[in-house]
């Protein structure tokens, strides 16, 4: 028999709902109103509760995402039945994608049309469920705060991800005197965090004797905060460090330990030092296609010993010696007191060094007839002073952030890395404006996503959002370009859009109430950023870059991590 | 390989979608499923005979679905002492003439005839894997007008002096 609470006064399923949602410390919530959910959007009418109207439900799932990215808070999003909600699973598979804690509150029609084929009836527990770590469909009013809480408490621990809480109309309508037990119920819910200890031991026993040590970091070491334990640990053994996508900004860039950002757009020095490294301590990363390129031939000669908060992901792609479930941040602050002394690492690290010098990322830098994009997001950096945060959406113009940006703390990138989500830029920005005020959010976009999710730019006025947004303008798909170049003897196959009929994207931010400004002259592009990022509000700069260039180096995909193109 | 798993999991709406959700996305073939309550409230256990090529492969499937909200545990029995028994259910055709010498192969399958009709009987049997397609097998040449199995279920053996 379920306990029973009785309430102080009849309350309705809607107000029950945005009450304990307020209850877990959410401020905003996302979302866009519709037939299925009209008594959740009367109750927030009268709530205190700030909602965000996006203009769109996969800008709403964005934002949220962009909000959680940056906060490590929950996201939380009401979209409506249909339609509403389908839009919804871009932003939801993203989320999974990247684990980033969202609450996605679905409308649904009224519990006797679910099933029936009713007006804007979509089943998304179904569609939901690959791509969700757990979705509810609440069928009593009196279930709503156990299944609200326990959706937090899903979302947020563990590996992160989305919850999605379908919800029918009349369940939100039903008002209730008594709830049920509120308190989470899930015994076979018990994600483990903790490492064990005798495993750590013997891991880093032997990662004290290796001559050439090396620490991968993933998203797992953001989203756990513990940037400051990785340097610390770092600078105590002398282990050089290098990042996937996710994992920067967990080292600053100019850190004598860090050599960059890993993967098929890394910098040579992080790529070899994967190649070469003997002992290869990765935490909080998936070894994803897009870093481990050739899984068979990844980090050929080291042992592996993989800390990660997911069993699941421990030996998926890469064989490891030394298996380690638990939170990025408790493993590091165990290692932190482990006591053993380290075998000198001189000489690995100044091979890599040499490697870093040699052979850094680079660019034709005295490039006068054109603008180079590598140079904006390096301006960017200069002037910005590696301060802001900065959002991207898919493509070359987010390699280049990668590679180009001077990051200095955790969570300052924020980029739809997993999925790879084009539209994700705009909204993400929203998000990471609103979770986080007071810092300068930058946006690179490129001109094929900027038009994806075009629609909310509408609301940067409307909310007072000061974002910086920069088209990187290459009237093109500039990535399926660059491969059809290297893959598909340039057969530009619907990639590069029709010269002279691009929209005027000036007059489009005109159009949404901002400013905005075409940046084309190479010979002023310092000035003309500096004027732009010191901009009183939120602006646009429609910047014209070389419609010609790579994203160097590149391993092509399927080959081994020293196999890199481009390497000067 | 044929590796058989069990697994115990909430009984809550949906729950056996999930479970086989995962083992499409991850193309696995599934030989046979059953499920069914368990001794406990609300806990159900699935049975689960699928074919892969790897051991690896099977540890991954096993961690995945280990890591799933509604499930309790998952394990690979297949190399543990465990028992497992399937039923099936066949009709065959069979003329008054030939019912004496089927009653006669499928005696040592122990195996009981449950219906009785004009042309037909329709034998029920219980075991492992393996004993039931020797009992399709020894029957077959007779003509098997319906055949229904339910798919295995089983659970490890208790260790001895426990």
């Amino acid at each position: 028999m379920t306990k029973k609470l009785k309430l102080q006064e009849a309350v309705s399923g809607s107000k029950l709902l945005l009450d304990t949602v307020q209850h877990h410390g959410v401020d905003t919530i996302f979302g866009y109103p519709g037939g299925a959910v009209l008594p959740l959007y009367d109750a927030i009418y009268s709530h205190p509760i700030n909602h965000i109207l996006t203009r769109h439900e996969q800008g709403a799932l964005h934002a949220a995402e962009g909000y959680a990215k940056r906060t490590g808070k929950p996201g939380v999003v009401i979209v409506t039945s249909g339609p509403g909600a389908t839009n919804a699973i871009t932003g939801i598979a993203d989320a999974m994608g990247d684990s980033v804690p969202l609450i996605v509150i679905t409308g649904q029609v009224g519990t006797p049309g679910i099933g029936k084929d009713a007006f804007q009836e979509a089943d998304m527990l179904g569609i939901t469920m690959p791509i969700t770590k757990y979705n509810y469909q609440v069928r009593d009013t009196k279930d709503l705060p156990r299944v609200i809480n326990e959706a937090f408490h899903i979302a947020t621990t563990g590996r992160k991800g989305p919850v999605v809480i379908d919800l029918p109309k009349d369940i939100q309508a039903a008002v209730v005197t008594e709830i049920n037990d509120p308190f989470i119920n899930l015994p076979s819910y018990q994600p483990h965090t903790e490492p064990n200890m005798w495993q750590m031991n013997h891991m880093f026993k032997a990662l004290s004797t290796a001559k050439k040590p090396l620490i991968l970091v993933g998203g797992g070491v953001n989203y756990a905060k513990t940037s400051h334990e990785l340097i610390a640990l770092a600078e105590k053994h002398k282990i050089p460090v290098v990042a996937s996508l996710l994992g920067l900004g967990a080292m600053p860039l100019n850190h004598p330990l860090f050599f960059g950002f890993a993967g098929m757009h890394g910098a040579y020095a992080a790529n070899m030092a994967l190649v070469e490294t003997d002992f290869l301590l990765s935490i909080g990363c998936r070894f994803d296609d897009r870093l481990a390129t050739n899984p068979a031939d990844f980090a050929p000669n080291a042992k592996i010993a993989h800390i990660d908060i997911d069993p699941a992901e421990i030996g998926k792609i890469i064989h490891t010696d030394y298996p380690i479930v638990a939170d990025a941040k408790k493993a590091l602050t165990k290692m932190l007191e482990l006591d053993f002394t380290f075998a000198n690492t001189d000489k690995w690290r100044a091979e890599l060094e040499d490697y870093r010098a040699l052979h850094p990322l680079t660019y034709n830098r005295t490039e006068q007839t054109e603008i180079k994009p590598q140079r904006v997001v390096e301006l960017v950096g200069k002037i910005t002073d590696g301060e802001a945060i900065i959002v991207t959406d898919v493509g070359q113009h987010q390699m280049w952030a990668a590679q180009f940006y001077p990051f200095k703390e955790e969570r300052q990138l924020i980029t739809s890395g997993s999925l790879g989500t084009m539209g994700f830029g705009i909204p993400a920005a929203i998000g990471a404006k609103l979770a986080d005020p007071a810092k300068q959010v930058v946006l690179f976009v490129g001109d094929g996503g900027f038009q994806m999710t075009s629609e909310e730019l509408a609301i940067l006025k409307v909310y007072g959002i000061d974002i910086k947004i920069i088209i990187m303008n290459n009237m093109s798909l500039g990535m399926v370009r660059q491969w059809q170049e290297n893959f598909y003897e340039n057969r530009h196959s619907e990639s590069v859009f029709v010269e002279n009929l691009q929209p005027d994207f000036v007059m489009l931010a005109n159009a949404y109430h901002m400013d905005a400004v075409k940046l084309d002259n190479p010979l002023t592009i310092e000035q003309d950023l500096r004027d732009f990022l010191s901009h009183d509000g939120a602006i646009l700069a429609d910047i014209v870059i070389s419609p010609t260039e790579h994203v160097l180096p590149m391993i092509p995909p399927g080959n081994s991590n020293s196999e890199m193109l481009g390497v000067e | 390989m044929r590796r058989i798993l069990t697994a115990k999991v909430l009984n809550t709406a949906g729950v056996l979608n999930r479970f086989t959700g995962m083992l499409s996305r991850r193309q696995t073939n599934i030989e046979s499923i059953s499920v069914g309550p368990t001794e406990v409230e609300h806990i159900s256990r699935i049975t689960i005979v699928i074919d892969v090529n790897t051991l690896n492969e099977v540890e991954i499937v096993v961690k995945q679905l280990n890591r799933m909200v509604d499930v309790l545990r998952v394990r690979d029995i297949t190399d543990l002492p465990h028992l497992e028994r399937e039923v099936v259910l066949i009709r065959i055709h069979a003329p008054a003439k030939l019912r004496s010498e089927i009653f006669t192969i499928i005696q040592p399958f122990r195996a009981s005839v449950i219906d009785v009709a004009e042309k037909t009987i329709t034998i029920q049997s219980t075991g492992t894997t393996q004993k039931i397609e020797a009992l399709i097998r020894s029957v077959h040449p007779y003509g098997i007008k319906k055949l229904a199995r339910t798919g295995v279920t089983g659970f490890t053996r208790e260790k001895e002096g426990k």
